[in-house]
């Protein structure tokens, strides 16, 4: 079978078994729309917590960018992993204690103010929004070069399945679907990374192919991509390029972001008790590291591979991947010398092939020439981990808007029943802008989604972080360090990837932090202002101090 | 006596996550990063040391922290929930705290 009819085959199986999970698991009341009834196992939380985390940038982007990167590619590795960290011990067990539905919820709570729940609830909005967008481009995207539909045609394609559980199902459907799209994710992830390994260096486990000879007898793989590399004139693969306060500030900003994206946080509302939440934080990171430590040896894998099979090739030899990657434009050839042959250099002025970072993964499997199955496989892996992102984003959205805004803000008296309905009415909403968003992406959105991290590590994780380790941190600290971290950062973002992008240069970065990095700074800012301000304003009250106390200590919320 | 048994716990709690912070900050931003140039100088199989804990050993003690931190916060909490049965039980022979 080729390619497409391998790919048409898995993208509708899968595609049926998400929906069939959505009739099976409809929701009937907010506890369930909300928190899937706070019944999940922790072993199924930590599964749909790794799909909801794992998007469309791990799945497609993360080994290329890596495969670019090289050693420096580790923040993304770290940043992404050790985040859970912070996440399973300073946050998740005390926000399941406090039991409610929302990240707004709490900080509305627990800063016994409504303009902090609206701050919250604005700050939840824009990072959810800014993420979900990415997941509907890169759907639409996906299902364009491989099922040969326009991207539009794409997006709604993703925006109709999505819809579909989202709104039938809530936090329940979305859970189980998540635990099933993780499964499909790992294992499209997985048997091409196994494949390789086997093929270079006779090894099963990639992780033990990395440090192993390659079968070609040309020593150690990532001796010989160090040695290619610098023939090459490429920086060498294991060696640092960025500052070492940038690389710091990045992964720094990628972990204070990861435990304060509100999307994951609200994974440890399902669950049945504290104990659980424990749990399943560590089952997620179990879960998340399968393919965060496979993620960098494909990097190094499609690498090698990648310089191997087109370096000083004739052009008119190339296989056939090449040609097909190249009708997309994300490989380009120019040949500057005439000689008919591709010259693949890390000298600008002599190199003649540029490769797109985003295809490492996506054409991988081909390259390394695997079967047609294992090539189909990866598409329906990447949709699942773009649809399963997209619908836990989506679920935050609604929340802020149903729950947050309305029930808890504006519209108190409405019943349970109508709570419900704008719930729906506001995934439906949500899902409609993120797919006009995917369909007519400004040029931004794919570089803005790694920015959602910086906003998220500047304002909820000080927050939410505070409000459980420091009883007498007030609303006044806590608004005002959300709103200056998040303003400090944002600004930062905005001037130098939207107004001034010239600009954006080690030279003029302040301190040497790249705006990647900036989030960690915002997160200083927001805690000296939190603190400062704190001093001199009355201390929380008494009943919020013993709310404090209380989720502190186990046992039933 | 609630109050100093909620104090102790909350006190070995701060302690525990404290320490597994420690080895959580030491082996990422210090080995991953600030001393990664040093470690890879030495070498085992076809890796360097510095860049193996970068790209694969930070992500593996990252999950070692979680899982210490899971048994041990489940012994802080059977302790104190013992402490506080053994309260409720024996609140005529005075209690031991």
């Amino acid at each position: 079978m080729s390619v497409q009819a391998w790919t048409y085959v898995f993208v509708v199986l899968s595609f049926s078994l998400y929906i069939g999970i959505a009739i099976w698991s409809r929701a009937g009341s907010t506890k369930e729309f909300y928190v899937a009834g706070g019944g999940v196992h922790p072993i199924a939380n930590g599964m749909a917590t790794a799909a909801d985390w794992m998007s469309a940038a791990s799945f497609i982007g993360m080994a290329g960018l890596i495969s670019f990167l090289g050693r420096d590619g580790t923040f993304y590795l770290m940043g992404w992993t050790g985040g859970y960290v912070l996440l399973a011990l300073l946050l998740a067990p005390y926000l399941r204690k406090f039991g409610k539905f929302t990240v707004p919820d709490f900080i509305g709570d627990r800063y016994y103010s409504q303009t902090a729940r609206l701050v919250a609830v604005f700050c939840a909005i824009v990072i959810s929004f800014i993420y979900v967008c990415g997941q509907m481009q890169g759907a639409g995207i996906v299902f364009s070069r491989f099922l040969e539909v326009d991207v539009t045609t794409g997006v709604i394609i993703g925006m109709a399945i999505v819809f579909f559980y989202a709104v039938l199902g809530g936090m329940k459907g979305i859970t189980y679907t998540q635990v099933a799209q993780y499964c499909v994710l790992i294992f499209a992830f997985m048997v091409p990374a196994i494949f390789i390994s086997l093929m270079m260096t006779g090894q099963a486990i990639p992780q033990i192919g990395f440090g192993s000879e390659l079968l070609d007898g040309s020593g150690y793989l990532l001796d010989r991509l160090d040695g290619l590399s610098q023939e090459l004139g490429f920086a060498t693969y294991t060696e640092g390029q960025r500052s070492t306060q940038d690389v710091f500030f990045i992964t720094a900003a990628l972990m204070f972001g990861t435990a304060g994206l509100p999307h994951v946080i609200i994974r440890f509302f399902t669950v049945p008790n504290v104990r659980d939440a424990r749990r399943s934080a560590g089952y997620a990171i179990i879960f998340i590291a399968i393919l965060y430590t496979t993620a960098p040896t494909v990097a190094a894998f499609a690498r090698t591979n990648l310089i191997n099979s087109v370096s000083n090739v004739e052009y008119s030899a190339v296989p056939e991947w090449f040609s097909k990657w190249e009708s997309t434009n994300l490989i380009r050839f120019n040949d500057k010398n005439n000689d008919g042959k591709i010259q693949y250099l890390g000298d600008a002025e002599k190199n003649e092939l540029t490769v797109s970072a985003d295809i490492m993964v996506m054409a991988n499997p081909e390259i390394a020439g695997l079967p047609n199955w294992v090539v189909a496989l990866v598409t329906a892996g990447a949709l699942a981990a773009a649809l399963s992102t997209a619908a836990g984003l989506l679920l935050v959205i609604s929340t802020s808007v149903a729950h947050d805004m309305l029930k808890r803000t504006f519209m108190p008296s409405i019943t349970e029943k109508q709570e419900l309905l704008y719930a729906r009415l506001s995934i439906f909403v949500a899902v409609l802008i993120a797919g006009y968003v995917g369909m007519n992406p400004p040029a931004y959105v794919a570089q803005v989604v790694a920015f959602a991290f910086g906003l998220a590590a500047a304002s909820f994780f000080p927050a939410i972080v505070l409000g459980i380790f420091q009883k007498k941190m007030n609303k006044e600290g806590a608004i005002t360090g959300m709103a200056a971290g998040f303003i400090f950062t944002a600004s930062y973002i905005i001037y130098f990837k939207l107004i001034n992008p010239a600009a954006n240069t080690a030279d003029n970065w302040l301190f040497g932090i790249s705006p990647e990095g900036i989030g960690t700074l915002g997160t200083m800012i927001n805690l000296f202002f939190a603190y400062t301000v704190s001093r001199f304003t009355p201390e929380a009250p008494a009943e919020v101090q013993e709310l404090v106390e209380n989720i502190r200590l186990p046992g039933e919320a | 006596m609630v109050d100093s048994r909620a104090h102790s716990y909350w006190k070995a709690n701060i302690k525990l996550v404290l320490s597994l912070l420690c080895v959580w900050f030491l082996i990422s931003f210090g080995c991953g990063i600030l001393f990664v140039d040093a470690l890879d100088n030495i070498r085992f199989g076809g890796f360097k040391l510095g860049f193996w804990i970068a790209q694969q050993g930070s992500i593996l003690v990252f999950i070692a922290l979680i899982f210490i931190y899971i048994r041990a916060m489940d012994k802080l909490d059977e302790k104190y929930n013992q402490e506080s049965s053994g309260e409720s039980n024996q609140q005529t022979e005075g209690d031991s705290l």
